[in-house]
């Protein structure tokens, strides 16, 4: 097989002398073998978190949405940031299993099961606040266009807020069954190698009864391929609804036309950083550093250089219009935002998303794990500031100044933001001893042209 | 006369891929192959047509569409118009531009879920399924061919033997059917 040669441009995707069923035995291990101390103890932080979330969110359903800080004149706050944040921490996983399989990106497949994951982790996360924030939760139907029971009025199909609905309700459906589309045959791999009768039926109905035949595998490209050009424009669409639901209030500092793109150069770069953050952490302790190499996180760096940046001009772009627009009000939201009281906030997301992540474009530092660890941990916390900025900034100071206000949040906000990190973690740590974190069938197929040194099979 | 089935298995999906040639050019019907990843170039060889289920996603995409203007034509235009903003509800066409985003997502929802529905229907899967791959190994490292001797009379069983043995297959198995 001497036309097989490594490629030498790129370094390889796969470290270490592996094989097939090497490869099979270094993705089940995590799920056959038993959890050690470090995960019991992750674990049970997270579950307490996600429990008292849960506390929160039934204080909140009970009491209403009075317990949370927001007033008059911040009717969105907190709630309608963490679903933002939320959301665009999703969007990562389908670019890197959506678009970089359309850009035929074979670094891809190390990643994009946990990226998949995560992303309808966050998006569970995302979708409990806009649903909390209805108050009446058990009312949440009335937004589906369903006639109500006075006559035949509808939901109103002109409102962003329902097109929200409609988004992402279909991301949310579509990312799973892309991800489970994916996940059928590597379950039949883990299926395959279970000796005990219990392991092996639970893994044979997640399964669905794969068996690999040439037309099933025929069958399953053509479904992924075909998932990946849906979702590419449905992930695009998403964050575009999302900003629409600002961009077409007539509220200073929200009604800009440019804020589709950047709400989705900002979406991917949260992304990307919360990715970076679980992968690093994943790696290590799965022992996945064979398959998640310095070259996965240096490439995803250089997206998140990209991405930063757009999300730096985008930043800039709207200072520039507010000035040139020659509206007071617009212009006024704008200083307000960087010399008003919430002038931390401004700077931080500044200082988080454009400053720092300039710094990978010294190779020293994108190709080191602490320092990435680090800079996606502020490229998180500039992004929630993102949001903050824009929805608590534009509002607190509204057309009428003697309702000018400040927004302080309740521990109920703070008790379920912190909360749905927990949900977040929970499932995440779940998924990650239950499911093979990478797909391992479509590892394989890239194994002989980007391994280091494959080995040969014997004659 | 019983029905007998060989599997031939490999460990090298491109040694399958030239045994499979040269089956074929001995005139072999294959049956089927388990592989634990798809095998490039082998649909043609074995003779499986390609898919049609894009087809079918584009027109489940199609209904999505169709249903989406219905549903804001009748829902908005003409069970109860609605004066929102000043936005016109005269007609479908001129409140269309409100209407994209809604019909955007059922597009990608009809086609995406149909798509995968089908999918699993023509697979025949579904939870609780047996699976059939005739050797545990076919998803982990082995590549197996599935030959029944039945489909094959104006090849000898011999020769299919000889043809898969000097063709790089590690192991043959038989097995018979009833």
């Amino acid at each position: 097989m001497e036309h097989h040669s490594t490629a030498t441009v790129r370094q390889p995707l796969i470290l270490g002398e592996k094989t097939y069923h090497q490869i099979s035995e270094d993705i089940s291990r995590p799920i056959e073998g038993k959890a050690n101390n470090l995960f019991k103890v992750v674990f049970t932080i997270s579950a307490l978190l996600a429990l008292w979330g849960v506390g929160c969110f039934a204080y909140t359903i009970g009491t209403g949405i009075g317990v949370w800080g927001l007033n008059k004149t911040v009717g969105w706050a907190w709630d309608i940031t963490n679903f933002v944040w939320w959301v665009g921490i999703g969007h990562a996983g389908t670019l890197i299993s959506a678009i970089l399989l359309l850009f035929r990106q074979r670094w891809r497949m190390s990643i994009n099961r946990s990226a998949e994951a995560m992303t309808i982790f966050a998006v569970i996360c995302a979708a409990l606040f806009p649903v909390m924030h209805m108050g009446r939760v058990w009312c949440a139907y009335w937004v589906l266009p369903l006639p109500n029971q006075f006559g035949s009025l509808w939901v109103n199909f002109n409102s962003p807020l329902l097109w929200d609905v409609f988004a992402i309700s279909t991301y949310f459906t579509v990312s799973l069954v892309f991800w489970y589309t994916g996940l059928i045959p590597d379950f039949a791999t883990v299926r395959d190698r279970q000796m005990k009768p219990r392991m092996r039926k639970i893994y044979n109905i997640l399964s669905f009864g794969w068996s690999g035949s040439a037309k099933q595998w025929s069958r399953f490209e053509e479904v992924s391929l075909v998932l990946a050009g849906l979702s590419t424009p449905l992930v695009l669409s998403v964050h575009t609804i999302v900003s629409m639901d600002f961009a077409t209030s007539v509220i200073p500092g929200w009604h800009t036309t440019i804020f589709p793109p950047y709400f989705v150069a900002g979406a991917i770069f949260s992304g990307f950083a919360m990715v970076l953050t679980l992968l690093i952490i994943m790696r290590k302790v799965l022992h996945l550093e064979d398959y998640i190499t310095i070259q996965h996180i240096e490439l995803m760096n250089k997206i998140i250089i990209l991405t930063g940046s757009i999300v730096g001009v985008a930043y800039l772009t709207e200072l520039f219009t507010s000035w040139y627009s020659g509206v007071e009000y617009e212009q006024y939201a704008f200083l307000n935002r960087a010399t008003g009281p919430y002038w931390w906030s401004y700077w931080s997301m500044m200082t988080c998303n454009v400053i720092t992540p300039q710094l990978f474009w010294f190779k020293k530092i994108r190709t080191s794990l602490i320092a990435t660890f680090i800079i996606s941990i502020f490229v998180n916390i500039g992004m929630w500031f993102e949001r903050f900025v824009i929805i608590v900034t534009s509002l607190h100071r509204d057309y009428l100044p003697s309702s000018w206000t400040m927004f302080h949040p309740t521990f109920v906000d703070l008790g379920i933001f912190i909360g749905t990190i927990g949900i977040f973690f929970t499932c995440f740590l779940l998924f990650s001893r239950t499911f093979p974190v990478i797909a391992l069938s479509e590892l394989k197929t890239i194994m002989k042209s980007t391994s280091e040194n494959p080995k040969q099979p014997h004659h | 006369m019983s029905k007998k089935v060989i599997y031939g298995v490999f460990d090298d999906e491109e040694v399958l891929l030239s045994s499979a040639k040269a089956l074929r050019s001995k005139g072999v019907r294959i049956k089927d192959v388990f592989s634990p990843f798809p095998i490039h170039g082998l649909d043609p060889i074995i003779g499986i047509k390609p898919t049609r289920l894009s087809n079918a996603a584009f027109f489940y995409g199609m209904f999505g569409t169709s249903f989406a203007i219905w549903m804001t034509w009748y829902m908005l235009i003409s069970d109860w118009p609605m004066n929102i903003g000043g936005k016109p509800n005269f007609s479908w066409f001129e409140n269309m531009p409100a209407f994209i985003p809604v019909t955007f997502e059922l597009t990608v929802f009809c086609a995406a879920h149909g798509m995968v529905l089908s999918y699993l229907l023509v697979n025949k899967l579904y939870p609780g399924r047996k699976p059939h791959n005739p050797d545990l190994r076919s998803t982990d490292d082995k590549f197996i061919m599935e030959i029944q001797s039945s489909e094959n009379k104006r090849v000898t069983e011999d020769e299919i033997l000889s043809t898969l043995r000097n063709t790089g297959a590690i192991e043959i198995n038989h097995k018979d059917l009833k």
